[in-house]
């Protein structure tokens, strides 16, 4: 089995997040950049696949070259190859179209990406790539057996689970529960070292258009100070949940 | 030209969200002086969509729907939109409207922007506000394409009457054989449980209850108030509490009413997380907690004898207020 993992260069999950150049652009300045968690998921799940099913792993990325250390450290974890598309990533319809790009020429039978990235939160990338490739599409994937051509998949659902049968080639969007928090990969030294060594292929972009563009931000309005209620005057909680908040 | 507005139902039964995607399409209607055409699959009682200002509804029943299925369902919705010449198709942001919006987006060569809070800042071009940086920020994004697909946050823009008279109409897509290859197994989901995703109200626990046997108090004072119950990412990384449970930044996001914090410290991706919600309430026996910063409400105590006082207290409203 052939497994394309796509992963999303963003900023680590405790970042302050601050605009520049007129609140236009994200500023970078002072954070760290990780594999976005979601496709982290996914990676790991692929690196059973790797183990237990001798899959092949490859990742890809759509970026400028700022990106290339992301994409070595999913190599430290353990894939094989890592692409790079050598374009700055605009809007998911752009992505989803390098990256289908990539899926066609590779003959991937099951490419993983996660079910969004946190900084964009466009939630788009892997359902278009699954529509451009015609390959079956699992979102909130939380759970994923492949077995031959068959895959069973378990898909979060709004107070639940469901529980889906397809075939390859298929595309999911992943998140957690693929594998839990602790089997998570810290890349070892030797890993770290290898690494070095795996390709890095940067490819072309087919000069896909995007259909959107992020033009401008706002950090939401600064919090009112918090109201203190004694612990021993409930009462007064509830007199504001009801009268103020109106919540209750 | 009209707005197409996909509307969910589950068993047949219109949802909140559901009322909340069709009032905020007849806004977009309004600014572009365009109607409202909804579509909806399996659903009863089509005509009620006339109170959020839907003017027409193409009803699909079909027994190969009975059961969601992304690939159908977005085929139906982007043949809908072909139909109406639709220009604006909006959807709202559960589970299965975030399935479908990518495959209709390719479907009709369409921008997609999701997690949007608010009626387009202007129609030409094209811009909304959504959350990004998981609630850390807001982003202004303009669609370029001719046909626009919006995504609206749940309890951003709300439920708003406007009543029309909708007249509704059956429609009869077709459906190809490809739109079936991924096919649902099985459902697991809590019928007597109130959702994360649905709930007005949200009562999440940390690592300050000690242990998972300490949640009753949690599911006690969740039922009182009509609740969901959550966890904070600790709790569930321990197994305290089933990964569904988990909000925050790679949990589930939770844009309630009201949302109660009992134990939880308020670290920065949890506080994102739970952002959306309007009112917040933290109690915990730390009052350095971050979480105090975010919140409205706070007391400063001991979780063990507070929240079961609460809970009493509001039994106790709730009793006087019926």
């Amino acid at each position: 089995m052939k497994i394309l993992v796509c992963i999303s260069h963003v900023p680590d999950t405790t970042s302050k997040i601050n605009f520049t150049e007129g609140d236009t652009k994200f500023d970078k300045n002072g954070v760290q950049f990780v594999i976005n968690p979601n496709d982290e998921f996914g990676l790991t799940r692929a690196m059973w696949f790797k183990e237990k099913q001798g899959a092949s792993v490859d990742v890809v990325n759509v970026g400028e070259a700022d990106t290339e250390p992301t994409l070595r450290k999913a190599l430290a974890i353990g894939a094989d190859n890592a692409i790079r598309v050598n374009t700055p990533a605009k809007d998911g319809f752009q992505v989803a179209k390098e990256l289908a790009k990539v899926a066609q020429d590779g003959g991937y039978d099951l490419v993983i990406a996660g079910r969004e990235s946190i900084d964009y939160n466009g939630g788009m990338v892997p359902g278009m790539l699954a529509k451009l490739l015609k390959a079956n599409f699992v979102n909130t994937c939380v759970s994923l057996e492949v077995e031959g051509d068959k895959a069973t998949a378990i898909r979060e659902i709004d107070g639940g689970k469901e529980t889906l049968t397809t075939s390859l080639p298929l595309v999911i969007g992943g998140q957690k529960g693929l594998v839990e928090e602790s089997d998570l990969k810290i890349p070892n030294m030797r890993g770290i070292m290898m690494a070095r060594k795996k390709p890095l292929n940067v490819v072309d972009p087919i000069g896909a258009e995007e259909k959107t563009s992020a033009d401008k931000f706002e950090k939401p309005a600064p919090k009112g100070d918090v109201k203190l209620i004694d612990k021993d005057n409930l009462d007064e909680l509830i007199n504001l949940l009801h009268n103020e908040a109106k919540a209750i | 030209m009209s707005v197409l507005v996909y509307i969910e139902s589950e068993n047949g039964k219109f949802k909140k969200a559901s009322y909340e995607a069709a009032s905020y399409a007849k806004g977009v209607a309004d600014q572009l002086g365009a109607s409202v055409t909804a579509v909806t699959i399996n659903a009863e009682n089509n005509e009620v969509l006339g109170t959020y200002g839907v003017s027409k509804v193409l009803q699909v029943n079909n027994d190969q729907l009975s059961k969601f299925n992304a690939d159908a369902y977005a085929d139906v919705i982007a043949q809908a939109a072909k139909n109406e010449d639709a220009k604006v198709v909006v959807l709202g942001q559960t589970a299965n409207d975030k399935y479908v919006a990518p495959i209709i987006a390719v479907n009709l060569e369409a921008g997609y922007a999701s997690n949007v809070v608010a009626l387009p800042e202007s129609t030409s071009p094209f811009t909304v506000k959504r959350n990004a940086f998981t609630n850390k920020a807001f982003n202004f994004t303009t669609i370029s394409s001719d046909v626009k697909i919006v995504g609206v946050a749940k309890n951003a823009y709300g439920v708003k009457e406007n009543e029309t008279s909708a007249a509704v109409e059956d429609f009869s897509p077709s459906l190809d054989a490809s739109d079936f290859s991924v096919n649902v197994e099985s459902v697991d989901k809590a019928t007597d449980k109130v959702t994360i995703a649905d709930a007005e109200i949200v009562v999440s626990g940390g690592r300050g209850l000690k242990g998972p046997e300490n949640w009753d108090m949690i599911e006690n004072l969740a039922e009182t108030l009509g609740a969901a119950t959550a966890c904070s990412k600790p709790v569930s990384d321990m197994g305290w509490r089933p990964h569904s449970e988990h909000v925050g930044q790679t949990g589930k996001p939770v844009a309630a009413n009201l949302y109660i914090a009992v134990g939880i410290s308020g670290a920065i991706q949890h506080l994102a997380g739970i952002n959306a919600s309007k009112y917040k309430v933290v109690i915990n026996n730390d009052p350095e907690a971050p979480f105090f910063k975010a919140a409205d409400y706070g007391i400063v105590g001991d979780a063990f004898e507070v929240v079961p006082q609460l809970n009493e207290k509001l039994k106790e409203f709730k009793a006087n207020n019926a």
